[in-house]
């Protein structure tokens, strides 16, 4: 707290209940204590404040006003002082302005618009976290009328290079949905592109969003499925939620049910679970799922996504979120092969130990469980069990679930513990007890006997409602069972009714004494002496009886009158004549009805023969089942589940399709138009345009490709949580090494292609080729070498169309974009990337404004030579893509190759030399590295904007070699996104001393706009801007550590290219424009 | 997601409401204030409530009821966890969290909630991350700040872990002790028979840590006897696939206490009992009754039981005891007729015994059963799995870091049936 706050604790606004007793809580009006002030003289004081210069008053002010609203008081009135403060430099004035102006906007939406400007500069801050609070708080003010500034501004955070930013603009989606559903289609255009971002703090707010706007576009999960299994483990533990009950239900559309083909395999599979090695079958389930495929000509094969969903979801199984857990559960109940469900049992027993709230939905969950799949928990039985402390509706459930496991080997130990339970002092639940003794009773005949003797031996207890329970379990029991069996035993009845009927005179539960009516009329003919005098006495009593009894004695009465209507007929008149009296119409009309019956009068009812017939017929059993059988069609761990009921919202969890759909289209493929993603290699695309020879070498390529991404996955998991990206782009590093070699063949491959005419031949077809035919390329050359070199090379080439495709995400490295219409300026694009392309020839500028898209190979420099580095050598090289660690720095990707006799251990990063201002992030520490291995590694680097070298220290074992990492001013920069508009005006800020401006001169072949374009996007890290006029090019990027906009122009005029760079820096300026001139002059 | 929050204290009285979406008026805690008249004790009061709009998920904690409100489908552990996680990060911000500390720091706690979710969708969660966005309130910086003038109180940049694969841990770390605590907790969950057999037994451990380490260290935990720990959950810092190739615990640390695992040890495995209740109540006819309970240890491994505390809650239909114990105090709540015995260490050669008699509401009828006896009590110095930490390695720093475990065995849920 501030000062402010300190003095306020000890002055008057000390809460009240600190200071006061709780009755003065509730008799004064807590407003008026001084905590949550809220009369007028002090609200004249508050806007003094507000007004007044000063920030510590003001942040006094806004503390007060915000403990109002925290206290649900009405501050509105200070809207128009508050909201003035939304300028405020200071931090936390600023916060607290923003929290009641998301609170209160909506009521004042005219005054809110004044605060609205200052969230749009804020949107350009370059603090990343003052963006997102600003894109927080402008979606949250629900002002209608700025729902397009919305718009705008979710579009352009879904392209910000924080990670964060894109979170927050996941969340503004539903936001801006809420407000005005109009704008669905073009939302759901966003969040397709947000789907398919590969940061992990993206993932889960943007399933969100996607279950919150759109639940029902199934289609937009696809590509991204595989991407979003393999993210899974690393995503937080709320959109790990999420993401998984959304996988549930697309596995649900997408794969066929794993269970339909496999009764054969059924009768084997409990052997692995009543054996209670849940261990062994958890080690050997991977194994088991692959081999299921192989060996088994069964019909039924699982889908190999189908397998990797199941498969990294385990894991979070052990997550310390109980949430997580029982997704994972319900995943597995819904969508897993019944063998597998088992495993999930063990944690959701430990969840049992957590609070009680939890506890109850986990109960409740678990009970509908048991009514399928009694194996499953029956190892666990003991842990329902019930303690005299826990609250009656946990004791319920877990009464519930000891129910449905009961089974003929363990209800002998049920029965005893049910025994302990009905002398409960609380006696709901000790009724609640003799119900469920009466389902075991009627579910295993074995026991029903004894049960009904225990029952029997209840009616004597003390408590009534205990009694009352008995007796209206005994009648369910007797009622049920099978007439044969009653007939042979008839006498064993005959004492139970006899006891009944003699305890009508002390029972006084309705429910209980109705009971037995019913019993004794419809047994009226096993106890002839006792029935009558039953109704003797009752027709007595019969005015003062509950409604439920009156009826049941007339029911009696009538019975009575059939079987025996010498003694009866004339009580059942009386009986009859009573009810045709009462204040209740429901038996004022059973007693007509009942009379004409058995008595008919004069003219006779038609009915009256048959009345034997109609009373006496054999009647169908009750069936006690269990509450939560009918719960099974609610999908298992929603609140629909836990209420019974539908709630709003609620998404039917769809049932397995009878024919799995094309599993073809979770194959990542051609990208949405206005979306910069590589792709992995269509087949269609590619089988169009190749010979029979490489057909072959595509397809087996692609067999590859699907097993090495298994692989992969696994690798992931393998190393740190983190290492996640790090492969990402090692991997794409190598794509880019071997890409160097076989340059020439590329160009060839190009030049064929240019060959080709294809109409509607996109970038991203090209791209796509190009991968093949470099994967075959590396093939032949791998052909000669060792076997063990073989699967590597053909592993690095499948890894590099995986990689490619990961990379798309990073909004700066967006591949080979589409051109840009101009109706589309509101999207800027990223375009330009790594991975080399020059092959995609055939891309001519479709408009004007067009940009192209051009891969530039990052170079790669040698850190360390494997000569003085006593075997080992090291390459560097920058990847252009933001770094792990920090916006500020530069991403460097080092490779690392043993080429000394012996393995390295624990190469790391020793001593770090640099100036002031700069830092260096290390790389993990490697453990080891084999004799000619290769491995790469990121680290982070923050040059400070200067070309300063940074000395390094590399450690391998003992051995230290001294090193110094530089930077090329080009690799300085960051791209930036900017419209035409924006980079003019920029550019004339930026004139006189900032500009730098030099001639080139330009032949045909180097004065294309490809050769240009991709000669400044080898010296710098820098994004195309699309422009107007054909003949210049403008390219924009901002300085990584400080964040100075760098703006480059190209204009061509015949034989002769002008190259202005304007920026801040000068010194940056200058070296970038003596750069690009060396690229281009090289050409 | 989630729409609304309300903190109700224990007089009914909503003394702190925060709205995620549009804002819904108080009186929907009405429907909640129904449910709570109904229930007998506040445990009592139904989880998940359905109103006609609006669904409530609720917790009580520390005498606070929690009160989420949500209106459309949400799986509710989602909501509960969401709470509960709340009152930790309070307690952990504010030593505790109860009416008094949430209403001295409403600021920050309003911050706080603002801050943890979006859209009702959690957005920072991580105590680490909170922290560094919002300071802990701190004696030390408020007089600073009352010095100087400015407000410190806020962060200004998004926090390192936000953005980072450890979001759980914040970068430049410094302490001039390095030092790393690890307390292996056990509680033993049981219900013991009226003949003094167990019924159940099982055990539920804790590894519960603080860490004070600079930089970015990176431990390694081992076991002697890993293979005790069958169904375990870890902080997400824990390196899952380490644990399960090699039954190692390795992990970046968050900073300061932490849970870094639990594990639950189920009724298959055999539980040593470290104590026992011999019991002898009656009622008799004539509203009186006796009371003889005497507790011995049994199988504690040498180590003395401490702490116990005895507690029985008579039925409605007792009207008074009179007790003597041999040792310790007793108290007996009339309204809630729970005795409660504070027994302390138990002396070997003296065994702990309360005896006297009951006096019964006249004609109240005598109580059908016995009540359930709840019995507390520690052990320091062993966990009763016999699990046992083998040795912790840093990697990635060059200190040598102060390390220190301490085992401690305590009851959990252990009721003994008379």
């Amino acid at each position: 707290m501030s000062g402010n706050g300190f003095q306020q604790s000890y002055a008057n606004e000390k809460p009240p209940s600190s200071t006061g007793s709780a009755e003065a809580d509730i008799n004064t009006d807590p407003a008026s204590s001084g905590f949550f002030t809220t009369d007028f003289k002090k609200h004249e004081d508050l806007k003094q404040m507000l007004d007044s210069n000063k920030d510590a008053l003001k942040l006094e002010a806004m503390k007060r006003v915000v403990g109002m609203v925290a206290k649900g008081k009405d501050a509105s009135e200070l809207f128009p002082a508050v909201v003035k403060n939304v300028v405020s430099k200071n931090l936390e004035i600023k916060k607290l302005v923003y929290v009641y102006l998301t609170r209160y906007a909506e009521e004042q939406q005219d005054l809110a618009l004044l605060s609205i400007s200052t969230f749009q500069r804020a949107l350009k801050d370059p603090n990343q976290l003052i963006r997102a609070s600003a894109l927080r708080v402008l979606s949250s003010v629900r002002v209608i009328v700025i729902a397009p500034i919305m718009m705008l501004a979710i579009k352009e955070a879904v392209m910000d290079m924080s990670p964060y930013v894109r979170k927050t603009a996941a969340h503004a989606i539903p936001k801006l949905y809420g407000l005005d559903p109009e704008t669905k289609d073009q939302l759901i255009e966003v969040l397709e592109r947000l789907l398919g971002d590969k940061t992990t703090l993206v993932a889960g707010s943007a399933i969100q969003a996607f279950e919150e706007i759109c639940p029902e576009r199934i289609d937009l999960i696809h590509k991204n499925y595989r991407k979003l299994c393999n993210l899974l483990v690393d995503v937080e533990e709320w959109g790990q939620v999420v993401i998984i009950n959304t996988l549930t239900r697309y596995a649900r559309t997408q794969f066929i049910n794993p269970n339909s083909g496999e009764m054969a395999e059924e009768e084997e599979r409990p052997f692995y679970e009543s054996s209670g090695k849940e261990d062994e079958g958890e080690e050997e389930e991977e194994g088991k799922g692959e081999g299921d495929q192989e060996t088994k000509k069964a019909p039924y094969i699982m889908d190999p996504d189908h397998r990797l969903l199941l498969r990294q979801a385990k894991p979070l199984l052990n997550s310390r979120n109980s949430a997580v857990v029982m997704a994972v559960a319900q995943l597995y109940h819904h969508c897993a092969p019944k063998a597998e469900v088992g495993t999930v049992a063990k944690s959701l027993i430990r969840l049992l130990r957590s609070h009680q709230e939890l506890q109850y939905v986990v109960l409740s969950n678990v009970a509908t469980m048991t009514t399928k799949r009694k194996g499953m928990f029956e190892p666990y039985l003991k842990s329902f069990y019930v303690r005299s402390s826990d609250p009656l509706h946990i004791k319920l459930l877990k009464l519930e679930i000891l129910t449905n496991l009961a089974t003929e080997t363990n209800i002998s130990t049920i029965l005893r513990e049910f025994q302990t339970y009905v002398t409960s002092s609380d006696k709901d639940f000790a009724a609640a007890t003799i119900q469920a003794i009466g389902r075991c009773a009627s579910t295993i005949s074995e026991v029903t006997d004894t049960c009904l003797n225990g029952l029997v031996h209840l009616m004597s207890n003390r408590d009534e409602a205990v009694v009352a329970e008995s007796v209206v379990v005994i009648k369910k029991l007797l009622q049920m069972r099978p007439q044969a069996q009653q007939k042979k035993r008839p006498s064993e009845h005959k004492a139970i009714i006899c006891h009944m009927a003699r305890m009508v005179d002390k029972i006084t539960v309705p429910m209980a004494r109705a009971s037995i009516l019913w019993l004794i009329g419809e047994y009226s003919e096993r106890v002839p002496k006792i029935a009558p005098d039953v109704l003797r006495k009752l027709a007595k009593s019969f005015v003062n009886e509950e409604d439920i009894v009156k009826l049941q004695v007339l029911n009696l009465a009538t019975k009575l009158c059939i079987t025996n209507p010498k003694q009866c007929k004339l009580l059942c008149q009386y009986v009859l004549s009573l009810a045709k009296y009462d204040q209740n119409y429901d038996i004022r009309d059973r007693s007509r009805f009942l009379r004409q019956m058995v008595l008919p009068g004069d003219n006779g009812c038609v009915f009256s023969k048959y009345a034997k017939k109609i009373f006496l017929a054999p009647k169908p059993a009750p069936v006690l089942a269990s509450k939560f059988k009918d719960r099974d069609h609610f999908q298992l761990g929603t609140l629909s589940h836990v209420l019974n009921m539908r709630t709003t919202g609620y998404q039917e969890l769809p049932e397995w399709p009878e024919e799995a759909p094309d599993t073809a289209v979770r194959n990542v493929e051609l990208p949405p138009i206005w979306e910069d993603k590589p792709t992995k290699p269509s087949k269609t695309g590619a089988k169009k345009k190749h010979d029979l020879k490489s057909f072959y070498s595509e397809s087996e390529s692609s067999e590859e490709d699907d097993s090495s991404e298994d692989d992969s996955s696994e690798d992931d998991d393998d190393e740190e949580k983190g290492s996640g990206d790090s492969d990402a782009e090692s991997g794409s590093s190598k794509a880019a090494k071997s890409s160097e070699e076989e340059s020439e063949e590329e160009e060839e491959d190009s030049s064929e292609e240019e060959e080709e005419e294809e109409e509607d031949s996109s970038e991203v077809d090209s791209e796509v080729e190009i991968a093949v035919a470099r994967k075959k390329d590396t093939k032949k050359e791998v052909a000669g070498k060792a076997a063990k070199g073989g699967t590597k090379a053909a592993k690095a080439s499948a890894d590099l169309l995986l990689d490619l495709d990961d990379f798309g995400s990073m909004d700066t490295s967006g591949t080979s974009s589409a051109a840009v219409t101009p109706g589309n300026l509101l999207t800027p694009t990223a375009a330009l990337d790594l991975g080399p392309s020059p092959g995609g020839g055939d891309s001519k500028p479709a408009a004007s404004s067009a940009v192209l898209s051009i891969n530039v190979t990052p170079k790669s420099y040698d850190l360390l030579h494997r000569i003085s580095g006593n075997g080992l050598s090291i390459t560097y090289k920058f990847t252009r893509t933001i770094s792990v660690f920090s916006p500020n720095m530069a991403s460097i990707e080092l490779t690392l190759t043993n080429n000394s006799e012996g393995p390295l251990n624990n190469i790391k990063l020793g001593d770090i030399k640099v100036q002031p201002g700069m830092e260096v992030q290390p790389f993990p520490e490697i453990a080891t590295l084999a004799v000619n291995a290769t491995t790469s590694v990121l680290m982070g680097v923050n040059f400070n904007d200067t070309t300063q070298p940074a000395s390094l220290e590399v450690c391998a074992g003992e051995q230290k070699f001294k090193v110094n990492i530089s930077a090329s001013v080009g690799e300085l920069l960051q791209p930036h996104t900017m419209s035409e508009g924006d980079f003019a005006n920029q550019q004339k800020k930026l004139g006189g001393m900032n500009e730098n401006s030099a001639t080139i001169a330009v032949d045909d072949e180097s004065g294309t706009d490809r050769a240009i374009c991709t000669s400044v996007l080898t010296a710098g890290n820098l994004l195309q801007v699309p422009s107007s006029d054909e003949k210049v090019f403008k390219f924009a990027a901002k300085t990584l550590a400080s964040g100075t906009l760098v703006l480059v122009s190209v204009k061509v005029t015949d034989k002769k290219a002008r190259v202005t760079v304007n920026s801040d820096k000068m010194v940056i300026g200058t070296m970038l424009l003596k750069d690009i001139q060396k690229v281009m002059e090289k050409k | 997601m989630i729409h609304s929050l309300f903190i109700i204290n224990n007089t009914g009285d909503v003394f702190m409401e925060k709205h995620w979406r549009s804002v819904i008026n108080k009186s929907i805690c009405d429907y909640f204030f129904e449910a709570q008249s109904k229930a007998t004790n506040p445990e009592d009061i139904p989880p998940i409530l359905s109103t006609p709009h609006h669904y409530l998920i609720n917790i009580y904690r520390n005498n606070l009821h929690f009160v989420a409100v949500v209106t459309t489908e949400v799986p509710p552990l989602f909501v509960l966890e969401f709470l509960h996680r709340v009152c930790d990060i309070f307690e952990d911000y504010f030593g505790d969290c109860n009416e008094s500390t949430l209403k001295e720091h409403y600021v920050i706690v309003f911050e706080l909630l603002d801050e943890m979710l979006d859209n009702g969708f959690p957005l920072a969660m991580e105590i680490n991350v909170l922290k560094e966005l919002i300071k802990p309130p701190n004696f030390l910086r408020t007089i600073t700040d009352t010095v100087t003038g400015k407000s410190t109180s806020v962060g200004a940049t998004l926090p390192t872990g936000q953005l980072s694969n450890i979001p759980w841990r914040r970068t430049g770390v410094k302490y001039t002790n390095n030092e790393a605590y690890f307390d292996v907790i056990e509680e033993i969950d049981a219900i013991i028979d009226k003949n003094g057999t167990t019924v159940i037994a099982e055990i539920q451990g804790y590894i519960d840590c603080l860490i004070k380490l600079s930089g970015m260290p990176d431990l390694t935990l081992t076991f002697i006897n890993p293979r005790l720990l069958d169904d375990v959950s870890f902080h997400p810092c824990v390196r899952f696939k380490r644990w399960e190739s090699e039954k190692i615990l390795s992990f970046v640390p968050p900073d300061g206490h932490f849970r870094l695992m639990s594990y639950h040890i189920g009724s298959n495995n055999m539980v040593a009992i470290p104590l026992y209740v011999k019991h002898n109540i009656s009622f008799r006819e004539g509203s009186s009754g006796r009371f003889d309970v005497t507790v011995c240890p049994k199988q504690t491994m040498g180590k003395s039981v401490e702490n116990v505390v005895v507690e029985v809650p008579f039925p409605k239909a007792v009207l008074n005891v009179t007790l003597t114990p041999s040792q310790g105090k007793y108290s007996f709540d009339p309204v809630s007729k729970m005795m409660t015995w504070e027994v302390g260490k138990i002396d070997t050669s003296k065994l702990p015994n309360i005896k006297g008699s009951i006096s019964l509401q006249t004609g109240a009828g005598i109580p059908e059963s016995n009540p359930a006896i709840t019995v507390m009590f520690s052990i320091s110095q062993m966990a009763v799995s016999g699990l046992k930490v083998n040795r912790l390695d840093m990697y990635g720093e060059k200190y040598k870091p102060f390390k220190g475990v301490k085992y401690l065995t305590r009851a959990g849920k252990f009721q003994i049936r008379t």
